[in-house]
């Protein structure tokens, strides 16, 4: 392995030796090869990402602080003006009921989607693969049409009202669609599958065994659930919750299309200043708002996973 | 016994909470009348109606030409980017510029190129699209193409470098074909996530070239017909076939090794 490494040419050798400048001058012409080779093969990426994602996104934040033109565009003048707004209580009130509705949805995807995981993980193999296989199969299809799909289950003449109506629960049909319940099962439905599928991969991993021993030692199942599994999968719990919240967070289809209009959520602000209202600015700061939320949440997911990590690691 | 099966009823419900809307869907796309809620008989009048639909075929020709597009595109891009921070470099802020594309809600990347086009002021069109889905395109074969480069022996690569190959040699004779399965996933991914992806297209697209789920959307937002639920049922079977064959390539190819 040693020897591996000292044969291949500085800066392209895997390990700690990559990237250190060449230690012999006999070398040199292949050094300057390598440096060719990095810009050759990092350079086309790395501009097309920095020309049409780290731009757009600096022009964004830089926009935050500036006044919209009386005619939609930007006025380069410095101003707090959009921050002071996003504290207006009508959009706080927005920004705050986004948040709740996507943590809402999150902590349902969690309590259906854990024992769901659970269940497949104890399936037989052959079970467990088809099992996956259909709980990511609804998720590859069209975002739209699985919205669409719910459009026509709740509404008055639909399957559920008449399901309701055919057990006799109740005598007239519902309103069900067009409330917040509606965007939360809407949200469900589209992201329920990113729950599991990290869900999955935390408890297939747990040893049986462990379970057992806490067993043996007299622990009761639930005593055995919150001590001993619960803890174990947290980062898969964690990676679930944040692969649900984070596309729910900034969803504005299922909020206009199931959710009628009247109760909006942060998305749908931004869709608007930025197409209706033609507000670049305070479009802007919302989205800020929106990705300081995220930031927030991916920090606490480190720290939570660092937290736990450190307890699977003293399994071995 | 009784309480190891309680585990069932919350994984029966899920599945049947994923798979009704979809019954329903399908079932109500063969409907003769005119309404997705009451099954009056069997027909397949609304696959002919959505046939005749000028607006979804020129939506379908977009997304198409939009998705082999990005395809292209991503894969070149995404597989060199992939290849370069494998084998030349180790830093970790490009890791994190790699992984940005698809950690960032797909909104604020919509916004912010719907901003950059204004800046620049181009007429957007497929092309404005296309640029925009491989942004995330190619950040997605870059990461499945590295996770085969990982994994992969880099002695021949070392081998070639020390008999004096230049690296473009090394790359295209050693590198690429060995990376060969990598770089057809990782287009497949592109592909699909393009043909599907509708909020960042919605912000570059030009209002006179809509791709297939704008039409979507602005059929869905007009009112309900059982003509969308006719087009829903073709996109559900293209999609489950093409896994399903995927599904069963990658045990072939996994059999095979």
């Amino acid at each position: 392995m040693t020897a591996k490494h000292d044969l291949a040419p500085p800066g392209a050798a895997p390990g700690p030796t990559a990237g250190r400048p060449p230690r012999r001058s006999s070398r040199r012409s292949r050094a300057l090869g390598t440096a060719g080779a990095r810009l050759a093969f990092l350079g086309p990426g790395l501009g097309y990402l920095f020309v049409l994602l780290l731009v757009p996104l600096a022009l964004v934040l830089s926009y935050t602080v500036f006044r919209r033109g009386r005619f939609g565009g930007v006025v380069y003048e410095a101003t707090s003006e959009n921050f002071t707004r996003l504290f207006d209580p009508l959009y706080f009130h927005i920004v705050l009921g986004s948040i709740k509705i996507a943590a809402l949805t999150t902590l349902v995807a969690l309590l259906l989607g854990y024992p769901t995981a659970y269940a497949i993980a104890r399936l037989p193999r052959k079970w467990k693969t088809i099992a996956l296989v259909a709980v990511v199969l609804p998720f590859w299809t069209n975002f739209l049409i699985r919205v669409y799909a719910w459009v026509i289950m709740l509404s008055g003449p639909g399957l559920v009202n008449e399901a309701l109506t055919g057990i006799g629960i109740i005598d007239k049909p519902l309103e069900l669609l067009y409330n917040q319940g509606t965007i939360v099962t809407g949200l469900l439905y589209s992201y329920l599958p990113l729950m599991i599928l990290p869900l999955y991969a935390a408890i297939e991993r747990l040893d049986p065994q462990l379970g057992e021993a806490s067993a043996n030692l007299g622990a009761r199942p639930a005593r055995t659930f919150l001590s001993v599994t619960l803890p174990l999968t947290m980062p898969g719990i964690l990676t679930g919750c944040v692969f649900v919240f984070v596309p729910s967070l900034g969803n504005f289809v299922i909020p206009e299309i199931l959710g009628g209009g009247r109760s909006i959520m942060v998305g749908n602000l931004i869709r608007d200043q930025f197409l209706k209202a033609r507000d670049y600015p305070f479009g802007s700061a919302l989205a800020l708002a929106v990705i300081a939320v995220l930031i927030v949440l991916l920090f606490l997911q480190a720290w939570a996973s660092r937290v736990y990590g450190g307890t699977e690691g003293r399994r071995g | 016994m009784a309480r190891r099966r309680l585990i069932y009823v919350p994984f029966w419900l899920t599945y049947v909470f994923l798979y009704t809307p979809i019954v329903v869907l399908v079932v109500m796309s063969f409907n003769s009348g005119r309404s997705p809620y009451v099954f009056e008989g069997a027909s397949l009048k609304w696959y002919a109606t959505l046939a005749g639909d000028e607006t979804v075929r020129e939506g379908l020709i977009n997304t198409l030409v939009v998705a082999v597009g990005t395809t292209v595109l991503s894969t070149v891009l995404g597989t060199l980017l992939a290849v370069g921070m494998a084998r030349y470099t180790r830093s970790r802020l490009l890791d994190a510029l790699g992984l940005l594309p698809a950690v960032l809600p797909d909104i604020v990347v919509g916004i912010g190129l719907l901003v950059f086009y204004n800046l620049v002021q181009v007429t957007l069109g497929l092309w404005s699209i296309v640029l925009a889905h491989t942004v995330f395109g190619m950040a997605f074969v870059a990461a499945v193409v590295r996770t085969r480069l990982t994994h992969a022996d880099t002695s021949l690569e070392e081998a070639s470098r020390d008999l004096g190959a230049t690296p473009l040699a090394t790359f295209t004779r050693i590198t690429l074909p060995a990376l060969a399965p990598g770089i057809a996933a990782g287009a497949l991914l592109a592909f699909t996530l393009s043909l599907d992806e509708f909020v960042i297209a919605f912000f570059t697209a030009a209002p006179t070239q809509p791709t297939l789920p704008i039409v979507i959307y602005s059929m869905v937002r007009f009112g309900v017909t059982p003509e969308i639920n006719a087009l829903a049922t073709i996109l559900l079977a293209v999609s489950f076939t093409v896994i399903i064959v995927a599904q069963r390539m990658t045990r072939l190819t996994e059999s095979l090794r």
